[in-house]
This record gives structure tokens, C-alpha cells and sequence, in this order.
């Protein structure tokens, strides 16, 4: 070993300069984790303070263990999203993506046909569509916000289609039963594979020439070219990973509920890009971490359960979920201005 | 008798810890071009962006024909008849030339309609004033970059312009079209205007300056006219110590054996071209902007595809499809664009230093950053590159600093040939003389160098051959004691006999 400082482990991505203090600087380090805490207090006072009898069940292990659950199919999105914005790109196809792994997986596991295949089948699909958004993008040179609202609307079409219209359900799903209603060491399946997700992809990301290269095409494409970095491979890579994730989170839904239809999914790639914005990763590629999405997608998270406890109409909801999108993405900015490369 | 037109005294700014400036002052006069001379990194850009408004400075006082203003925003320093023109041009593509000179000050009709008659013809008469070679109504994208240069002179002068920056505007013309600057300069000066101009070459600032102000490290060195003025004097008030060999003596010529060959290659930009660089050589290509010097050196990198010729190397043809091929077989590209095509900003300096070679520093596609690390730290040693440590982003390092960077990565390769595409540009003096240096430290380790530079002084003081590039085909070559300015520039730009 060699002169590696080891506070630093974020190596080769590390940014900000320890030098002096200041709120911004502080601020350029920690990202978006004070705006987590103070919305996860706040929503605890506030429970409180419009309970009946003075106590309330928000900060219990129960529904912490919720927000995570609730959290977990958004977190796998947003990780895969996060990978292509990374790269400069968007997938708008990911929710299409999970309805048609969801239903291909659900029909594989009914009697007659391959239920021992069906997990397989979830992963398998969606990595298929990933490719071909990759593909779409990487060799034809595609505007991704095109190939991708093509494919938004062809797959939901195509899950539609495959399901026949209705839901595929069946409660007799051994193989993948865990997934969407087991626990391991009293905590979700779902929550370990998310974060098994998200590890995972700070590894790829962090740790390997791989993302380090997803890092290079994001931040300057023609550089990385010119750095003979196969600019193309990257781009099929990231959008295939990000339909592979979209088929287990596929497969969780599907799991969670019994069934799947050509619905299901409808308006999360909107959640998923929400998490990777209020992570603090530009949408102009090149800068962002997983850590940021994680902490975006809690934001998301703790609103929704926080307001449905508190009884907010889901179209006030919608509103709020809006706001902080827009507030947070404003913090952004002006973090970037303190920290910035002036 | 010139009168004064602006002073700034007492100026300081910081940036959190940083002293960018400190005490500084400024005279500008009237009828009078001055220079204002400092390595990258001195404060110049700094005090220039506190001037027009960009930035609001700590201390100090701006005085305007004698009395105290405040600039508060990059509008309050155009209503007072401060213009800057930046290094990087801001002209709307799509609009016409009047359009963009008079925008967001259009002249009305009735109804807010804007009077389309009235902005053309007040347009044309700025532009006459500044011999342009084009109608106001010409759409701005079909201007070259001399051409929208004038554009936005055009636009300083109906705003009234009293004192006029300009920063390093010569950056990206060819010397005919800086003659032409040079020409509109003197005759705004004439017309009373203070310009204050921004530049690292020297023979430009000899030429055009009546006074050179230099700073250095953020404070003011000093001022002088030009008739008490030397290179050696500005340069060493600009550098803090006498530098009393600018370009290095020659290598002597690596009586090497032909690195690589280049036949007939050529593409829809680039009439089929044939050269060779020895092992140990310095190849320089001249010619001028726009002559097809980057792009002959983007065929030989394989940045772009051709259309005729092969390439060998150490004898033996090798197939270059794309830059990875090159970098595989020991070629490198420094391309003219360090931030466009060189440089990942929000990357850190270990990430752009060794991007080249990450997989030889990876076991299964899994980074060893110690190693990486530790190559970088070896890389800044021997650039002497000023940087905070190995894992601060390059965006907020200097022109010199990160044009060394970008060469270590390219040194990290073990290149057998190394392209350099204006490898000095916009890089202050300090770092030129570094970056002279490793040229001819790697030739002298049997590197083939190709250095492609629209610096005359540079091309002469550094290469050993000189191949001049002309409308997209080789004009000719010089050597040994045939290699002058003269002769490049009669190659560059007359028709062959």
C-alpha cells in the first residue's frame, strides 16, 4: 500500500477541499441528508402534533421499516437512472420496462408453463429491453429522451398486450414468494435486495474503469473519445443495466402483490429521475453518486408515508412531492455556486 | 494631451481563502491602447470581471472620468461605457448581424414592433466604421470567428463605449485576420476610446500597446510605456526572475530511424498528405487557422475517418480506426481544445492524469487507486503542476496548470509519437518554458514529436522541420537554417508558382 489518504475513500471522484468553514461547503458534502432529517423530523412533530392522543407511530421501527419498503422498488429505478443521467442521458422507459418484466415473469410462473423460470424471466426481460434502448442510443446515435419516450409508450403498449388486457395473477409463486413478503433478520427481502442494488452500483461506479468511464462520457464526451474510451459500449451499458434493474424491480412488485399487470408502473420513471435529481447528480452528466439517490429516494419516501399518515389528499400530495423536487433542485444550485468551479 | 479615462485603486477580492487580488490599481487613458500583461492565475481575467460587473471587489474604489462609480452588475458597467469582449464569443447563431448587435436594445416602432429599418442602418454604419466585409443583415452563423469578433465590437460601440476590454483576441484568428483587428484597434483608440487588451503574446503587445500594466499573483507589479519596455523586462515583472533563455536551444537532431510515415492520407477536408517524424524529432506543422493542420492530425489519431493513404509505423502499416487504436499502438493527441476535448473538469487530477491507462492500473476491471494515486503525485513532481493534491477537480486550475495535466496523461502512454495541437495556448509564460522543456526531454528520449502551433517564435524555437499547411494540403517544408517567419508565412498564404 502506498500514499493513499484513507479519509477519502470516494478516490478518484472526490471533490471538495477541507479548507476554512462555511455552510455552502458543508453543505457541497453532505448533499441533500440535511433536507432528509429535517423533513423526517418535521414529519414526526407534526404527527404528533395532530394525533388524538398525543403519540404517534411514525418514527416506530414498524413504519420506518414501511418508508423502506415503499422506498425500495423507486430506490432500484433510480438506481439504474442514475447510471444513464451519469452519461449525460434519461430513461423514460423504466416503469414501461417494470409492467412488461412484471407480466412476462407473472405468465411464466403459472401453472403449465416455467414456474421455476420465472424469476429468471423478470431479470431476462428486462435486461433485453434495456439492451435495446442501449442499442437505439449507443449505435444509432438516438437522442435518448427519444428512444426512450418511444420506448415508454411501445412497452406499455406491449405489456398491455402481453397481459391480455387483464391482471396475470397467481398466489402460488414458491419460487419468488420471498421476495415481495420475506424477511431476513426482521427485515424485508425487499430493503436487502434494494440495498444490495445500490452497493453494487457504487462499486461499479466508484471502484472500476467501468465508472470511471460512465464518469468521462457524462462529463465530456468528446474528451472521452479522444481518451479512447469506447464511448458507445458505455452508453449500451448503462441503459441495459438500468432495464435489468427495472425487471427486479419487476419481479419485486410482482412478487409483493401476486400478480402484474399492463399498468403497473405507470409514472415511476418520473419518481426514479425525481431521486436522482434531489441526489444532487446533474442532469447534464458527469457529476452525481449513488449515495445522493439513495438519500433523494428516502426524501421521496418519507413525504409519501409522512403525508398519508397525516391524511393529506393524494392530490396535495402530488403538489408537496412537487414543491420539494422543485426547492431542492434550487438548494442545488446554489451549492453549486459555493462550491463551484469559478 | 490623453486625459484619463478610468482608474481603479486599492482593489481586493478574495475567493474564500484566496487572495486573488490585492491593492491593485489601473490608469487607463484615453487615445491609448494598454496592455495588461500577467501569467494565468496573476488576476488580470479577475480585475477585468470587477470592472465590467461580473464580480463586486472587496475594497478599492473605480474612478470614471474622475468620479467614483459603482459597478454593481455587468449593466451598470455598460451604461457607464464598459465593454469587454471575451475570449469566447457570445453570438446568437440565428440571428442576423444587426439583430445581434443591437440585442436587447432594439430599436422600436409603434406597438413595441422593433424598427427593423433603423437597426440595419444604424448597424451598417457601426460596422463601416469598422471596415467590416459584411451586411448587417448576413446571419450571424455564416461569420467566421474574426467576423462575430467584430459583431461584438459592433455591439460595444453603439453602446457608447469609453473604455473597451479585450481578452486575448487574437486567441483564435490567423495573422491576417489579426492584422484587421489590429487596424480597428488603432482607429478606436483614435477615435478617443481607452482599450484595455488582454494577451500573452509579446509581439502583439510590441506592436499595438502604447503601455504594458503588469500584475503578478494578484498585485500590481508595475507600468511602462512601450519605448521603455523589453520582452525580457515584461517578462521578467511578469515571472519574478530573469528567464534568460525563452526557447531552449534545439535537441540536437535524433539521427533516428523513421518513426512514423504517413502516405497520402486524406479525407473530404484534407487534400492526401505524405510526411515522416524521426524517432527523436520535432516535427512542426504550421499554417493558418482554419489550413487543415488539426484535422491532418485528427486522421493520423484516427479521431476522424479518411478517405485515401495508409500509415506506418517503425516501418510496418497499422490500422487506426478510432483514437483507441492509436493510443493502443503508442500514438497521442493533445487536442487544441484543452476544456472542449481535453479535459474532464469535474473529474479529479488522478482521474484525467491516468484516464489513459486505467486498465493497466486495474485488476478485473477494479481500479488500485494507490497506484493511480501515486502515479499522479509522480506526474505533478515532474510538471511541477500546482494543484491542491492528487484529488482536487482540474476545473478550477489554471490554463498552465491544467495544459500540464493533460499532457501528463498523454506522457503516461509511453507515447512513440506525440501530437501536440497548439500545446501553448492560452498557458502563461512559466509553463510555456515547462512545457518546452518535456518536448525536448521526450525527444531526446526518442519520442517522434508533431507539434502543431500558430505561434511563429514557437514553431521556429522548437521544431527542427517545419511542414507548412495551406487550404487543406501541404504548401512545403523547411529546415535548418530556411525555417524563418518569412518564409512560413509566404508558404502559408501565397498561391503556389
Amino acid at each position: 500500500m502506498t500514499t493513499s489518504s484513507p479519509n477519502s475513500p470516494a478516490g478518484l471522484l472526490a471533490a471538495p477541499k477541507p479548507a476554512g468553514f462555511s455552510l455552502g461547503r458543508l453543505y457541497s458534502k453532505v448533499g441533500m441528508l440535511p433536507v432528509l432529517v429535517v423533513l423526517y423530523a418535521a414529519f414526526y412533530l407534526l404527527t404528533l402534533h395532530f394525533s388524538e392522543d398525543g403519540s404517534t407511530n411514525f418514527i416506530t421501527l414498524d413504519n420506518s421499516l414501511n418508508i423502506l419498503r415503499q422506498t425500495s422498488i423507486n430506490l432500484v429505478l433510480a438506481s439504474g437512472m442514475t447510471f444513464v443521467i451519469l452519461t449525460a442521458g434519461i430513461d423514460l422507459s423504466v416503469g414501461s420496462m417494470l409492467a412488461v418484466a412484471a407480466v412476462l415473469g407473472m405468465l411464466t410462473s403459472l401453472p403449465g408453463h416455467a414456474p421455476l423460470l420465472a424469476l429468471p424471466a423478470f431479470i431476462v426481460a428486462g435486461l433485453a429491453m434495456g439492451v435495446l434502448n442501449g442499442s437505439m442510443v449507443a449505435m444509432l446515435g438516438i437522442n435518448p429522451f427519444v428512444v426512450t419516450l418511444g420506448t415508454m409508450t411501445a412497452l406499455r403498449g406491449a405489456a398491455y398486450l402481453f397481459a391480455d388486457g387483464t391482471t396475470v395473477l397467481n398466489s402460488d409463486i414458491p419460487s419468488f414468494e420471498w421476495i415481495g413478503n420475506g424477511n431476513l433478520f426482521a427485515i424485508p427481502w425487499l430493503v436487502w435486495l434494494a440495498a444490495a442494488v445500490v452497493v453494487a452500483s457504487w462499486f461499479v461506479l466508484k471502484r472500476t474503469v467501468l465508472g470511471l468511464h460512465i464518469y468521462a462520457v457524462g462529463g465530456n464526451p468528446q474528451a472521452a473519445r479522444l481518451t479512447g474510451i469506447k464511448v458507445n459500449r458505455v452508453l449500451l451499458f448503462v441503459y441495459s443495466i438500468s432495464g435489468l434493474f427495472a425487471g427486479l424491480a419487476g419481479a419485486m412488485s410482482a412478487s409483493r402483490l401476486y400478480g402484474a399487470n399492463g399498468n403497473w408502473g405507470t409514472g415511476y420513471e418520473l419518481d426514479a429521475i425525481a431521486a436522482v435529481v434531489l441526489g444532487g447528480t446533474s442532469l447534464m452528466g458527469g457529476v452525481g453518486s449513488i449515495w445522493g439517490t439513495v438519500v433523494g429516494a428516502l426524501i421521496i419516501g418519507v413525504m409519501n408515508n409522512g403525508l398519508t399518515i397525516l391524511g393529506v389528499s393524494s392530490f396535495w400530495q402530488y403538489v408537496a412531492k412537487g414543491a420539494v423536487i422543485v426547492l431542492a433542485v434550487m438548494l442545488d444550485k446554489w451549492r453549486q455556486k459555493q462550491s463551484g468551479l469559478n | 494631451m490623453s486625459s484619463i479615462a478610468l482608474e481603479m485603486m486599492g482593489i481586493g477580492k478574495r475567493f474564500g481563502a484566496n487572495k486573488a487580488l490585492d491593492q491593485v490599481r489601473l490608469t487607463a487613458y484615453r487615445h491609448e491602447v494598454l496592455a495588461l500583461m500577467g501569467e494565468n492565475g496573476a488576476g488580470k481575467s479577475t480585475l477585468m470581471k470587477i470592472l465590467s460587473g461580473v464580480y463586486q471587489p472587496d475594497e478599492g474604489e473605480i474612478r470614471l472620468d474622475g468620479k467614483p462609480v459603482r459597478i454593481a452588475s455587468p449593466a451598470d458597467a455598460r451604461a457607464a461605457g464598459i465593454n469587454l469582449i471575451y475570449q469566447e464569443l457570445a453570438v446568437a447563431p440565428n440571428l442576423t448581424v444587426a439583430e445581434n448587435i443591437f440585442m436587447g436594445a432594439e430599436p422600436r416602432a409603434r406597438f413595441g414592433r422593433i424598427d427593423h429599418e433603423a437597426m440595419n442602418r444604424r448597424a451598417e454604419e457601426v460596422l463601416a466604421r469598422l471596415g467590416a466585409r459584411f451586411s448587417a443583415t448576413t446571419p450571424a452563423h455564416r461569420l467566421g470567428i474574426a467576423d462575430q469578433q467584430q459583431v461584438e465590437i459592433a455591439r460595444a460601440l453603439i453602446h457608447d463605449s469609453r473604455v473597451l476590454i479585450l481578452d486575448e483576441p487574437t486567441a483564435a484568428l490567423s495573422d491576417r485576420e489579426s492584422e484587421r483587428l489590429f487596424e480597428v484597434i488603432h482607429q478606436l483608440r483614435d477615435d478617443g476610446i481607452a482599450l484595455i487588451y488582454i494577451s500573452h503574446r509579446m509581439e502583439e503587445v510590441n506592436r499595438l500597446a502604447d503601455r504594458i500594466a503588469v500584475l503578478r499573483d494578484g498585485c500590481y507589479v508595475g507600468s511602462m510605456t512601450r519605448a521603455e519596455s523589453t520582452p525580457q523586462k515584461v517578462v521578467q515583472m511578469m515571472v519574478g526572475r530573469p528567464l534568460n533563455d525563452f526557447y531552449q536551444h534545439k535537441s540536437e537532431v535524433g539521427a533516428g530511424p523513421v518513426r512514423l510515415e504517413v502516405q497520402d492520407l486524406g479525407s473530404h477536408r484534407v487534400r492526401p498528405a505524405s510526411l515522416k517524424v524521426r524517432a527523436g524529432e520535432v516535427l512542426g506543422l504550421a499554417g493558418l487557422v482554419g489550413a487543415g493542420r488539426t484535422e491532418l492530425a485528427r486522421l493520423i489519431f484516427g479521431a476522424d475517418a479518411r478517405t485515401s493513404g495508409r500509415i506506418l509505423l517503425d516501418g510496418r502499416e497499422v490500422a487506426i480506426r478510432e483514437p483507441l487504436d492509436a493510443i493502443r499502438l503508442g500514438i497521442g493527441y493533445l487536442p487544441e481544445d484543452r476544456k472542449g476535448q481535453g479535459l474532464f473538469l469535474q473529474l479529479s487530477a488522478t482521474a484525467n492524469t491516468t484516464m489513459n491507462v486505467l486498465g493497466r492500473h486495474a485488476r478485473a476491471g477494479v481500479l488500485d487507486h494507490p497506484a493511480l494515486k501515486k502515479l499522479t503525485q509522480q506526474a505533478i513532481d515532474r510538471l511541477a503542476v500546482k494543484v491542491s493534491g492528487t484529488e482536487g477537480i482540474v476545473g478550477g486550475l489554471s490554463g498552465g496548470n491544467q495544459q500540464k495535466l493533460l499532457l501528463a496523461r498523454w506522457l503516461a502512454i509511453k507515447p512513440k509519437v506525440l501530437i501536440l495541437d497548439e500545446p501553448t495556448r492560452g498557458v502563461d509564460i512559466g509553463a510555456k518554458v515547462e512545457i518546452y522543456r518535456i518536448v525536448h526531454e521526450l525527444a531526446a528520449q526518442g519520442v517522434a514529436v508533431i507539434c502543431i502551433s500558430s505561434e511563429l517564435p514557437e514553431v521556429i524555437g522548437l521544431c527542427h522541420r517545419v511542414l507548412v499547411m495551406r487550404e487543406g494540403s501541404l504548401a512545403g517544408e523547411l529546415a535548418g537554417e530556411a525555417v524563418t517567419q518569412e518564409a512560413i508565412m509566404t508558404l502559408a498564404t501565397h498561391e503556389a508558382a
